[in-house]
């Protein structure tokens, strides 16, 4: 099979805040749930109900004759999640100490190091934004009405695991990357922002915006969710379309694309 | 041969990721004052001066009678075990003060009722506590700065330390009772204040009686309960309370 051409296909900066960012994910995913387990439940609403329920998720521990039980409550129903949610070795905390910076319960330096690497994630984040804007990098990300008009063939390719290695990014990419980083990440920084006490003083308008602070801390934590999806299917594309050329072009610039008029190439 | 690399490869990454995830013991070390932790603190410092340029004088959302929808959520200590505590919480307050010492021209100890002739202020605030819960809660006291405006703060005043009157710790090396921390521009916002009462009522022991601190720009733990002293200094001399002895940030705006 004749190999297509190496293209220069992604700039230093985006190669750059990649790596920055998938470091900082990392450990903002991490020291979050460290955050989480020191009062493993999500309310709806300016506060949290203790005298009455607007939870929506809730960890707790149960003390039962065949041990500890871990459940979980989840929008008025309740789950056994022993070992790994609620209680796991045998011990009572939401999320288990592999899942969380640092592995035992250290709420002080899980606060730390999350407060660090958001600086990391937000200051690059909006390098990337500005960047983006003057060099063009974002209208690449946004689909055109012919990239909408492509979406059903794009699924059906996807679907197939028939993926086509051009210039540009697919319509399902162009979504995706879009979503993230304009719609996911920022929502991520703003949440964080609406559980802060004193920017609450410089932009209260931002609590009405998401409900309130619980509302808040509640979507935080669902973007979180959606973010660790995005990069289970992300890691799953790239090992899937070819991880070496895939790798190469997050790393060096360089992306191989299929041979002209080959476009079922694998 | 790429595909069949290709597919190794992916077996190799399937593999790998819950290896991975149950490394997170690689990153438990992270001693109290080394270079990585002082690193990590560094963003502190920056969150620091960034909130207190953003939000400046901002005031805290106050909320409206309809959301005090449940009592306030008592936290830390609640019932001090404290003998001298208990004593003055029997004789109804009566030989408790509140001295106001240090960098300040006229030094104050001031009773529950010199504190309530003051004029006062009620505001419904939301407390925040650094494990992720909040409460909305009515609380009436007076304004810090009203005190201070009392006891002059000299020129080189920068900071103010609040000692409480319960033991949050007992240990080998001693009692440890609570104390916390601020700056001068937090201790003069108009919604910092001594408070005397809660929902309507005294100050239950639970949330602080007789006397607690309202920082309503921060997190729960800066704001001292069972107040006796406050000392004006121009610089702190640790790390500026009890939890910040234990690693959280003396910063607690968010």
């Amino acid at each position: 099979m004749a190999k297509g051409p190496l293209i220069y296909r992604q700039r230093f900066l985006t190669r750059l805040t990649h790596w920055v960012w998938a470091v900082s994910l990392f450990f903002l995913l991490l020291t979050g749930l460290q955050i989480f387990n020191a009062h493993p439940a999500l309310y709806l609403g300016k506060e949290s109900g203790f005298e009455y329920n607007n939870a929506v998720l809730a960890l707790s521990a149960r003390q039962t004759e065949g041990g500890l039980q871990g459940v979980t409550y989840l929008l008025g129903r309740e789950f056994d999640t022993t070992g790994l949610l609620g209680a796991s070795g045998g011990e009572a905390h939401g999320f288990p100490g592999w899942a969380t910076i640092p592995s035992y319960h250290d709420l002080a330096t899980g606060r730390v190091i999350h407060f660090f690497f958001a600086w990391l994630l937000a200051g690059t984040l909006l390098l990337w934004l500005v960047a983006s804007l003057l060099n063009g990098h974002a209208r690449e990300l946004v689909p055109a009405p012919s990239d909408l008009r492509a979406l059903p063939g794009d699924v059906l390719n996807h679907a197939r695991l028939r993926f086509h290695h051009t210039h540009k990014y697919n319509v399902l990419q162009k979504l995706t990357y879009a979503g993230v980083m304009f719609v996911l990440l920022p929502l991520m920084v703003l949440t964080g922002l609406s559980m802060s006490p004193s920017f609450n003083a410089a932009a209260p308008w931002l609590l009405d915006v998401f409900g309130g602070r619980q509302t808040a801390r509640t979507i935080h934590f669902a973007v979180m969710v959606l973010l660790v999806l995005f990069f289970v299917v992300h890691v799953l594309m790239i090992l899937l379309a070819g991880p070496l050329n895939e790798l190469r072009s997050i790393v060096t610039g360089w992306y191989r694309i299929d041979p002209k008029g080959d476009s079922h190439a694998r | 041969m790429p595909a069949d690399l290709n597919r190794r490869l992916l077996l190799g990454g399937l593999l790998a990721a819950p290896a991975l995830l149950s490394g997170c013991k690689v990153f438990d070390r992270l001693p109290p004052d080394g270079a990585t932790r002082n690193l990590f603190e560094g963003a502190n410092r920056l969150t620091y001066a960034t909130q207190k340029a953003v939000a400046g004088d901002g005031l805290a959302r106050e909320y409206s009678r309809a959301d005090i929808r449940q009592g306030m959520r008592a936290n830390g200590v609640t019932a001090p075990a404290d003998a001298d505590y208990q004593a003055l919480a029997a004789d109804a307050w009566a030989d408790w003060r509140l001295t106001v010492t240090g960098a300040v021209e006229r030094p104050l100890s001031l009773s529950l009722p010199d504190l309530m002739a003051m004029p006062g202020r009620t505001q419904i605030t939301r407390h925040d506590c650094v494990e992720g819960w909040s409460c909305i809660a009515e609380w009436t006291g007076v304004q810090l700065s009203r005190v201070l405006a009392e006891a002059r703060p000299r020129p080189e005043a920068r900071f103010l330390y609040f000692r409480s009157m319960d033991t949050i710790e007992r240990g080998l090396g001693g009692n440890v009772k609570y104390w916390e921390s601020h700056d001068l521009r937090d201790a003069l916002h108009p919604q910092t204040i001594l408070a005397y009462g809660m929902n309507g009522a005294p100050l239950p022991v639970a949330n602080g009686a007789p006397l607690r601190l309202r920082t309503e720009r921060q997190l729960g733990y800066k704001m001292a309960k069972y107040l006796q002293a406050i000392e004006v200094v121009p610089d702190l001399t640790d790390k500026g309370g009890y939890w910040e002895e234990r690693g959280y940030d003396w910063y607690a705006g968010i």
